[in-house]
């Protein structure tokens, strides 16, 4: 043992403990602390791959579903598991590759009634989630509960991604109010996506958990990464806070999850 | 640990054996080490693998260590000095 870490740690972690920006001191940072991934699916099944490399102490995983055969072109981690539930098979896998990661497991779907209970026991809010509605809700309790949180979505070869942290930068409803309308959003046939996207858009989203928890560099607040994969740019649109925003603005019309609708709407992906 | 004044501050001497670890384990575990202790303390570690006696100082001096010595006080064992700043 030496500061605490134990000879397998030492090793584990050594290329972390190695960067000065990092050190032992950021590692016990990332192995005290805790992350929640809302969906491990595209996004998901990513981000808790390498928030489970990096030893984040404790990764909450809340997901309904259960693996299929078509979510294997993308959610690598859940290879060998179809018609396990998503989140079993995403513990099996952390266990396998870090047992310094304890898993808390959610086989339900994020509503009005539990997010608020959830969300308290973390330090950083992954939204992997894959349609407006669970959106909307993610980022209005994470505003509530002054929770920093990573948005993420992708469509086809396009992705975006950018970071929230409540009061100290826009939050999602500063750059859309509402859900689009019904037909406005692509229609399930038409939602087809690379692979490899999700992967890219995940990691990011982790990557900004990682920085956020160890307090280093810049998070993507106020600005919003717009990545096509067919182009293969990054482009960075920058976000304003709007003070019209209606849960994060001067006068918030919002002001509690339970008195708000949150419709539900097609998955898109 | 013991300590010892100099210059009037009290200063703590600490110790590392490193024998029989090699790169990049030598600065890893040096480098934990150093974390353990206050600005100011001295480590005294010991290498026996002979690349980590010219990348261990060279690292440390990267994070802003001082290296106060450097000795080889046997067959292929190396006595490195460090000063935690
Ligand atoms: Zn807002």
């Amino acid at each position: 043992m030496i500061g605490g870490f134990g000879e397998e740690q030492i090793r584990r972690y050594s290329r972390h403990i190695i960067l000065p920006e990092v050190g032992g001191k950021g590692q016990k940072k990332l192995l005290e602390s805790a992350a929640l991934c809302i969906g491990a699916g595209g996004l998901g099944a990513p981000a808790i791959e390498y928030l489970a490399a990096a030893g984040v102490g404790t990764l909450g995983i809340i997901d309904d579903d259960v693996v299929d055969l078509s979510n294997l072109q993308r959610q690598v981690i859940h290879g060998g598991n179809v018609g396990i539930q998503k989140v079993k098979s995403a513990e099996q896998f952390v266990n396998r590759l870090n047992p310094d990661v304890n898993v808390v497991a959610y086989t339900e779907r994020l509503n009005q009634d539990n997010i608020l209970g959830i969300i308290r026991d973390y330090d950083f809010i992954i939204d992997g989630s894959d349609n407006f509605a669970t959106r909307f809700l993610v980022n209005d309790a994470c505003v509530f509960e002054n929770k920093p949180l990573s948005h993420g979505s992708i469509f086809r070869f396009e992705g975006q991604v950018t970071t929230i942290v409540p009061h100290k930068g826009p939050c999602y409803r500063c750059l859309f109010e509402h859900a689009p309308p019904p037909g406005m959003v692509p229609s399930c046939q038409e939602a087809g996506v690379l692979g490899v996207l999700p992967g890219i858009i995940g990691i990011i989203q982790a990557t900004e958990a990682i920085k956020y928890i160890l307090g280093i560099g810049e998070l993507l607040v106020g600005r919003l990464i717009y990545y096509d994969a067919l182009n293969m740019s990054f482009d960075e649109i920058k976000i304003q806070w709007n003070k019209e925003c209606p849960v994060c603005g001067e006068a918030p019309k919002i002001r509690s999850i339970a008195e708000t609708t949150y419709a539900e709407s097609c998955r898109v992906w | 640990m013991q300590n010892h004044a100099e210059c009037g501050d009290t200063m703590a001497v600490a110790e590392i054996d490193l024998k029989g670890e090699v790169c990049p384990y030598t600065f890893v575990k040096t480098k934990l080490k150093l974390e353990e202790l206050e600005i100011g303390d001295e480590l005294v570690a010991l290498y026996d693998h002979a690349p980590a006696v010219e990348n261990v100082p060279r690292s440390l001096r990267n994070e802003g260590h001082k290296i106060l010595g450097i000795k080889e006080i046997g067959d292929h064992l190396w006595q490195v000095r460090i000063q935690k700043v």
